[in-house]
Order: C-alpha cells, then sequence, then structure tokens
C-alpha cells in the first residue's frame, strides 16, 4: 500500500498511458513517443530546476521570462555580434560561447533572485514576480522587440552549430531528450546522494532548525535559484535554437507547466518534501495528457480544463495521503 | 464564603502524560486567588480549561453553583470570564483600541464601529491604569511592558466577573507594577473575583488573598496568604522542607573549554535580556543552568550557540576569542545547541529518522563524493542501539516517533557532530518518565567522556541531580552560584525569584 501511495504518479503515468493506447493506435507508436518526449523535454528541464528552488520552500516565476532573456541574447549575439563602437569593430562568438554566455544570463538572473529573498528579504513570489517583468521587458528591450531570424549562423564568421543544441539528434533521440536525461540523473544524484541536496530539503521543511545544525541557509538559497535560472536558460536556448529564431515572448506562462510538472510529482510547495524523479513524472504525465487529448481530437478548450482538473486532484491525492501521523514519506520515490 | 467559579476535581491528560490530577479550586467574589507553583506544575493548564480554552479530561466547572461547559473561550467570555495571557495575544498591526475591542467592537446602528467611542473608552481604562498609552498608536510599536498594559485593558473592558491573570507582570516595571495592584485592589473593592499566577512570591503575598499550590498537576496546598510565609510557600512547591541532595563529589577539574565574560544582550527596546553575565565550562563538567521562564537561559545559550549577536562580551572556546565567529563555524570548533522548542527549531517533521540523524555530520558520510547509504545506516543503528532509540525503521518520519525519541535522534545529531560543548536547552521538556531519566544518566556519561555541558532545566530535582554547579538566572542577571552538592532548593528558588539583586549564593564559580 505504501509503495503504491509513494509510486502514485508513477501509476497515473502509466494509467493514462494504458488508456491512450487503447483509445488511439496513433499514440503508441515510435514517431509519436519520440515527439512527446521532445515536448516534455522543454518544460521537463524547466521544472527539474523548480524542483529544487519548491524543495527549499521557495517559488520560481521567472523562469518563463529567463528563458525568453537567455534566447534572445542568444539570437542578439548570434545575428547581430556584439558591436564594440569605439574600437569600429563587431565580435561574433562561437556557438560554444553563446551558449556559455546565455546561460550566464540565466545564472545572474538566477542570482538575483535569491539575492533578493536572502538579503532583502523579499518573499520569494513577489521577488521572482518582479524579475518575470524586468527580464520579460530587458528581452524585448534587446531588440526593440523584434524576433532575430535565421539563427544557423555563418561559417565565415565561424558561429555555426547553434541550432545543433535543438535539432542535433544522437542515436536518433533529439538533443533535448538526452539533455533532459543528463540533468534529470544528475539533479536526481544531487538531491538523493549529496550533503548539498540534504540540506535543500532541510531548509525547506524547518529553516530554523536548519540553521543551528550549521547549514548556510543564505548559501542554500541562492544556489537553488541560481540552478533553476541555469536550467531556465538552457530551455531557452533549445528552443531559439529549434526555431533557428529567437522571439522575445518565448516562455511567457511556462513557469505554470513548470510548477504543475513539481507539484503532480509529488513535491510538496511548502518545502521539504518531493524528489527530482517525480518531477519527471510529473512533466511526463503532462506531456502524455496534451499529446492523447490531440490524438483523440478533444477540444483545444476541454484539454486546458482537464489539465486544470488532474493538477488540483493529484494535490488533493497528496495531501490525503501525507497527513500526519501515517507514518509515511511520500514523494521520496527515487 | 461567596464562590464564583468553582473547579471540582478537574483532570486533564495530554497524549498520555498527566497534567492536572484531581484538582479543586475556587475563585471568591471580592478576593485574589493565587495559584503558585513551579514551571510545569500545571497553572497555566488550570487556567485555561477555566477560560474554556480547553475542556478538562476529568471533573467540572462550577458557576454561581451550577454545572458549565465552557468549548470555546467566547463561551467563558459571554459568562463573564476574562483572561490575561501569559504570551500577549495582541494584534501588532491594529492600534491599541482596536486591540482593546477585537471582537466586541461598539457598534453604531448595529453595523458600523464606533471607533470614537472605542478609543474614548480605551482612553479612560488607561487613565486608570494610569497609562498615558495613545489609544491610536500601533500595538506592535509600543514596549512590550506598555503592550501587556494593553492586554492587561482589553480584559478590564469586559466588565468581568472573575478575571485571571496568568503572570501579568512578566514584562512590567516596578511603577507599572504598582498601577496594577491598585487597580486589582480597586477592582477586588467592587466584587471582581480575580485569579493571579505569577512567580514572583514577594508579589504574590502582597497581592493575593487565598494561595492554592499545585506539583506535579496535584493541588497540595491552601492557606490564607496572612497564615503563610515565603519559607512556607517554598517547601510545598518543591515536596520538603530541606533538599535531601544527592551530593555528587566535585569532579577532577578538566581544561577549561568555555569561557563567557560580562555577556549582554538587549532587546530592540533597549531592556536587557542578559546583563553582564559570566560563566566558564570546563571538560567533563555539566553546569546546571536554573532560572524561571524569561530570565534569560535560552537568550544565553543562543549567544554562545551564535545564533544570536549580544551587544556586549567576550567569549572563549580553549582561550581562542570566538564571539564574532557565526553559528556554522562554532559548530566546527565544538559547539552544539540542542534547542528547547523542539517542533520549531529542533526536528525536520517531513524528513525520516535516518536523514534527521546525520544533518549536522554530513561530510563524515561523504565516500568518494557522495553519501553513502551504507556509512549512514551504520551511523544511525549505532547511535539507535547506544541512545536506545525506539524507532520501527530508521526510515519512517521523525513525526511519527514520541517526544522522548525524536529529542534522542536531536542529541544524536549533536553527538555525530563530536562536541565539545554541549549546550542543552530543557532537554527533558515534554518527554516521558522513563525518557528523562535516560538522557540524564546520558548527559553524565557524555560529561564523564570529557564533554563540556551546560544544561538548562526548570526542573530542580533535574538540575541538582545532574550538574556538577548551579548557576541561577534571574531577569537576566546571575543571582546564584551553587555547587549542587551544597546547594539547597530553597536557595535556588529564592535566588531564581530574585528581581534585579546582589548575587547570593556560596561559591563564586
Amino acid at each position: 500500500m505504501s509503495l503504491l501511495v509513494r509510486l502514485r504518479a508513477l501509476v497515473a503515468l502509466a494509467v493514462l498511458v494504458v488508456v491512450f493506447s487503447y483509445l488511439t493506435p496513433a499514440f503508441l507508436t515510435q514517431g509519436n513517443l519520440v515527439m512527446l518526449a521532445k515536448h516534455v523535454a522543454l518544460n521537463a528541464i524547466l521544472a527539474l530546476g523548480m524542483t529544487f528552488v519548491v524543495l527549499s520552500g521557495g517559488i520560481d516565476l521567472s523562469v518563463g521570462s529567463i528563458a525568453g532573456l537567455a534566447g534572445m541574447t542568444a539570437g542578439w549575439l548570434l545575428h547581430d555580434g556584439l558591436v564594440l563602437r569605439p574600437l569600429g569593430v563587431v565580435v561574433y562568438f562561437s556557438a560554444p560561447a553563446v551558449i556559455g554566455i546565455g546561460l550566464l544570463v540565466g545564472l545572474a538572473v538566477g542570482a538575483l533572485n535569491g539575492l533578493l529573498v536572502v538579503r532583502a528579504r523579499v518573499a520569494p513570489f513577489i521577488a521572482t514576480l518582479g524579475t518575470l517583468y524586468v527580464a520579460r521587458g530587458a528581452a524585448l528591450l534587446i531588440s526593440g522587440g523584434a524576433t532575430f531570424p535565421n539563427l544557423v549562423g555563418r561559417a565565415d564568421l565561424g558561429n555555426t552549430g547553434f541550432t545543433l543544441l535543438g535539432t542535433g539528434t544522437l542515436l536518433k533521440l533529439p538533443a533535448p531528450i538526452w539533455m533532459m536525461a543528463a540533468l534529470g540523473m544528475a539533479f536526481a544524484f544531487v538531491a538523493g546522494r549529496t550533503p548539498f541536496g540534504r540540506r535543500v530539503y532541510a531548509v525547506g521543511d524547518n529553516e530554523r532548525a536548519a540553521a543551528l545544525v550549521g547549514i548556510r541557509v543564505a548559501r542554500v538559497k541562492l544556489a537553488v535559484y541560481m540552478m533553476s535560472g541555469f536550467c531556465a536558460a538552457l530551455t531557452g536556448l533549445i528552443i531559439a535554437a529549434q526555431l533557428q529564431a529567437a522571439h522575445p515572448a518565448t516562455g511567457a506562462t511556462f513557469e505554470l507547466s513548470a510548477i504543475a510538472a513539481v507539484v503532480l510529482g509529488g513535491t510538496s510547495l511548502s518545502g521539504g518534501r518531493g524528489s527530482v524523479g517525480g518531477t519527471l513524472v510529473g512533466a511526463f504525465v503532462i506531456g502524455v495528457l496534451n499529446d492523447g487529448l490531440v490524438l483523440l481530437g478533444v477540444s483545444e478548450f476541454w484539454q486546458i480544463v482537464i489539465k486544470g482538473v488532474v493538477i488540483v486532484a493529484a494535490v488533493v491525492v497528496d495531501q490525503l495521503a501525507s497527513r500526519p501521523g501515517t507514518g509515511a514519506v511520500p514523494g521520496r520515490q527515487r | 464564603m461567596d464562590v464564583v467559579l468553582r473547579a471540582e476535581a478537574i483532570g486533564k491528560v495530554y497524549g498520555g502524560i498527566v497534567a492536572l490530577d484531581d484538582v479543586d479550586f475556587d475563585i471568591e467574589r471580592g478576593r485574589v486567588a493565587v495559584l503558585i507553583g513551579e514551571n510545569g506544575a500545571g497553572k497555566t493548564t488550570l487556567i485555561r480549561i477555566l477560560a474554556g480554552v480547553e475542556p478538562p479530561t476529568r471533573g467540572r466547572l462550577l458557576l454561581d453553583g451550577r454545572p458549565v461547559r465552557f468549548d470555546s473561550p467566547r463561551a467563558a467570555a459571554a459568562a463573564g470570564i476574562a483572561i490575561i495571557h501569559q504570551e500577549l495575544s495582541l494584534f501588532p498591526d491594529l492600534t491599541v483600541a482596536e486591540n482593546v475591542f477585537a471582537g466586541c467592537e461598539p457598534r453604531r446602528l448595529g453595523v458600523v464601529a464606533d471607533r470614537a467611542r472605542a478609543e474614548r473608552e480605551t482612553r479612560a481604562v488607561l487613565e486608570r491604569l494610569e497609562q498615558p498609552i495613545d489609544p491610536r498608536a500601533r500595538c506592535g510599536g509600543l514596549p512590550l511592558g506598555q503592550q501587556q498594559i494593553v492586554e492587561i485593558a482589553r480584559a478590564l473592558t469586559r466588565e468581568a466577573r472573575v478575571l485571571i491573570m496568568d503572570e501579568p507582570t512578566s514584562a512590567l516595571s516596578s511603577a507599572e507594577v504598582t498601577a496594577l495592584f491598585r487597580l486589582i485592589r480597586e477592582l477586588r473593592a467592587r466584587g471582581t473575583a480575580i485569579v493571579y499566577v505569577s512567580h514572583r512570591l514577594e508579589e504574590l503575598m502582597e497581592i493575593g488573598d487565598r494561595l492554592t499550590v499545585l506539583r506535579d498537576g496535584r493541588r497540595v496546598a491552601v492557606a490564607e496568604a496572612a497564615d503563610a510565609s515565603v519559607g512556607w510557600i517554598v517547601e510545598q512547591m518543591i515536596g520538603r522542607s530541606v533538599a535531601a541532595t544527592a551530593g555528587r563529589p566535585a569532579p577532577a577539574a578538566g581544561e577549561p573549554l568555555l569561557g563567557v565574560e560580562g555577556l549582554s544582550l538587549r532587546r530592540e527596546d533597549g531592556r536587557p535580556l542578559l546583563d553582564d553575565v559570566s560563566l566558564g565550562v570546563a571538560a567533563g563538567e555539566v553546569v546546571g543552568l536554573y532560572g524561571l521562564m524569561g530570565a534569560g537561559r535560552t537568550e544565553l545559550l543562543e549567544c554562545l550557540a551564535g545564533a544570536r549577536t549580544p551587544s556586549a562580551g567576550a567569549i572563549r572556546l580553549r582561550g581562542e576569542a570566538i564571539e564574532r565567529l557565526d553559528l556554522p563555524a562554532r559548530l566546527n570548533r565544538g559547539v552544539f545547541l540542542v534547542p528547547e522548542d523542539r517542533q520549531g527549531a529542533g526536528i525536520f517533521p517531513s524528513l525520516s529518522v535516518a536523514h534527521n540523524m546525520t544533518l549536522a555530520s554530513l561530510r563524515a558520510h561523504v565516500r568518494r563524493f557522495a553519501l553513502s547509504p551504507v556509512a549512514e545506516r551504520e551511523t544511525v543503528a549505532r547511535m539507535a542501539s547506544e541512545l536506545a532509540i525506539a524507532s520501527a525503521t530508521p526510515e519512517i518520519r521523525i513525526g511519527a516517533l514520541s517526544g522522548g525519541n525524536q529529542q534522542k535522534v536531536v542529541i544524536a545529531r549533536a553527538l555525530l557532530t563530536r562536541p565539545r560543548v554541549l549546550l542543552l536547552d530543557e532537554p527533558t521538556r515534554g518527554i516521558d518518565v522513563g525518557a528523562k531519566a535516560e538522557l540524564r544518566a546520558l548527559v553524565r556519561r557524555l560529561a564523564e567522556g570529557g564533554v563540556g555541558i551546560v544544561f538548562v532545566s526548570s526542573d530542580l530535582e533535574e538540575v541538582v541531580g545532574v550538574a556538577d554547579r548551579i548557576v541561577v538566572l534571574s531577569n537576566g542577571r546571575v543571582t546564584g552560584r551553587f555547587a549542587s552538592s551544597e546547594a539547597s532548593h530553597e536557595e535556588l528558588v529564592a535566588a531564581a525569584a530574585l528581581g534585579h539583586g546582589r548575587t547570593a549564593g556560596k561559591d563564586a564559580a
């Protein structure tokens, strides 16, 4: 019984897969599953970073905007280059350098979130709501609202290859799926097997007690927001690479899907309880639901309603399962 | 005798622990009924039952001779019973007048709050208390003493027949106490029945009419205040006239570990929480820290551990000045605090027993870049058998354990950091008798192993039984230093009840 409770997100996923396979033959085909996973990867990478923030007792609403800003930064550097007027030169960076700079932007905004939370003591919801607007505005300012088209790069400038981030394949699987898998394993390891991971849980569960056992709470919080910013930037870069264009509105409302995946995966929004594996399962539940409902031809509007119902139902199940006194430690599946 | 409210054979059990057992208590019209007892004797529990905050497990309440049941504080209030809580229950962001009338605001036409009238009546009550507090001031911005006055004013406006005061003077200056006492006498003359709880014995003798002493949840004595003496009260509180202490031979003086000099800590409003406290702890020594609630014991430990920054004073660990180091740095040097508030600051309720235990010593469980589940399991098994922790498996949530076992896990966590100085703040509070005895034995064992221990307890017997030396705090000052083999309970209680006073004691430690 307790095992069933612990694996309930996985059970829900299995049920969805079985139901959709039964209802539509198009679901359980290799082509469909790869496409599904490719879509899921974007939300999953965002949600993996979000998981640590939520485990620490916080929330990060700025991830969608960070994704947009990172994509626009990359688009700008690839398309226009860095114009150094006083020197009269334009610097073009190689694709790996552009990706690196994009990720640094994510880390920087994440650090800003973290500092607002730990230094200025702004509630995470408000701090990241602020950076949601600021980062989105910055993304629009870069191009004056325009899209950077054609990010394939030019061989004579030595900046080709960026698009491989989104369109490259290995063993027939698209790069985003590999990145999701690699990040998922790395983060699961961090959460379950490193002192840092343990401290994140501790801070989220009881901040006062965490400080008394010698945990530097501020550092832990700063780190989780930076991790989230990194994941968000990576997502933005992947999207720009897939589209071979950077659009300043990319990522709007992505934060909501990411939070939904985290919650569906059994992570408590009050912190201290949850798991990285759960988040991946949660992201897949959302992905399978999207994909299956489309294949079934369910109205787009009903799809939205159903997603909302599923998210709330998952949390209700969580509440029932984790009533105090049951002794179970939910959301701890590895 | 004109009894307004009578408690008859009241019993109260909290999760298997008996807080009150067969207690009778009469509250008479126009008299001040005083409740006395050590911390944990059951005073607050009895008051909470009288005020309808909690139902009794057994027994009944009689109002004017008729049985009543109060299902809520509101029901008790409707019957004319008002209470002034020990912990302030004000709304910090509301004004003084809004606080005074919270829940029963005067209204115009039955709907609109009549702010002018509320402010007028508040001002009138505060004038009776001789307090020039502005009814429009925000409560959270007032000094603590004035907040307490507001709390008192609130109870006064309810025109109560029975007014219960739980340690109303703990934050008041002596002038404020004088005004309060004048008011109590005035109310008494008008026929209000008053229940008064305090630790300050002199105060009780001054204001009380009838004294009821509680000990371990039982009523052990009742007397008219006129017939009682301070000595008699102490005797009743602790259960015998002269302490028959199990004298402990003074230990061979170990190497001095911790030295505290001139430690002071101020509250935001400038009142001292700790005032020039000096203290030494040697290896292998248990220093008992005794005092009443609010004496500054917890604050002292927090300053030593680095959880608070004192305003003045030096702290040395084996000669090294550590007062500028933060908590993690002190922890690395071997100073570990086990906090008083186990639920709020000790345990991680959602984490498993195992994860709770190893949290402060994670680095010692890393093998090749990762936490080793094998190493953790070994540690947990070893500590569980060493401290006799009863837990079905180490994987269950710590919240599922009993208080005693939770505390053992918290102490195991501390021991895994190999502490040199262990600061234990009321480690036996709220745990069962068996676990208490085990914890005391453990503390002695640790001391024999060379750890220096500061042991805070409100339980006199425990302090005397466990500690080698006892330091008594009162109002943030050291008011007594005793070798535990020479300390009598009477002297300890007297030192703890001292206001700001001289050092009473035998050997200066």
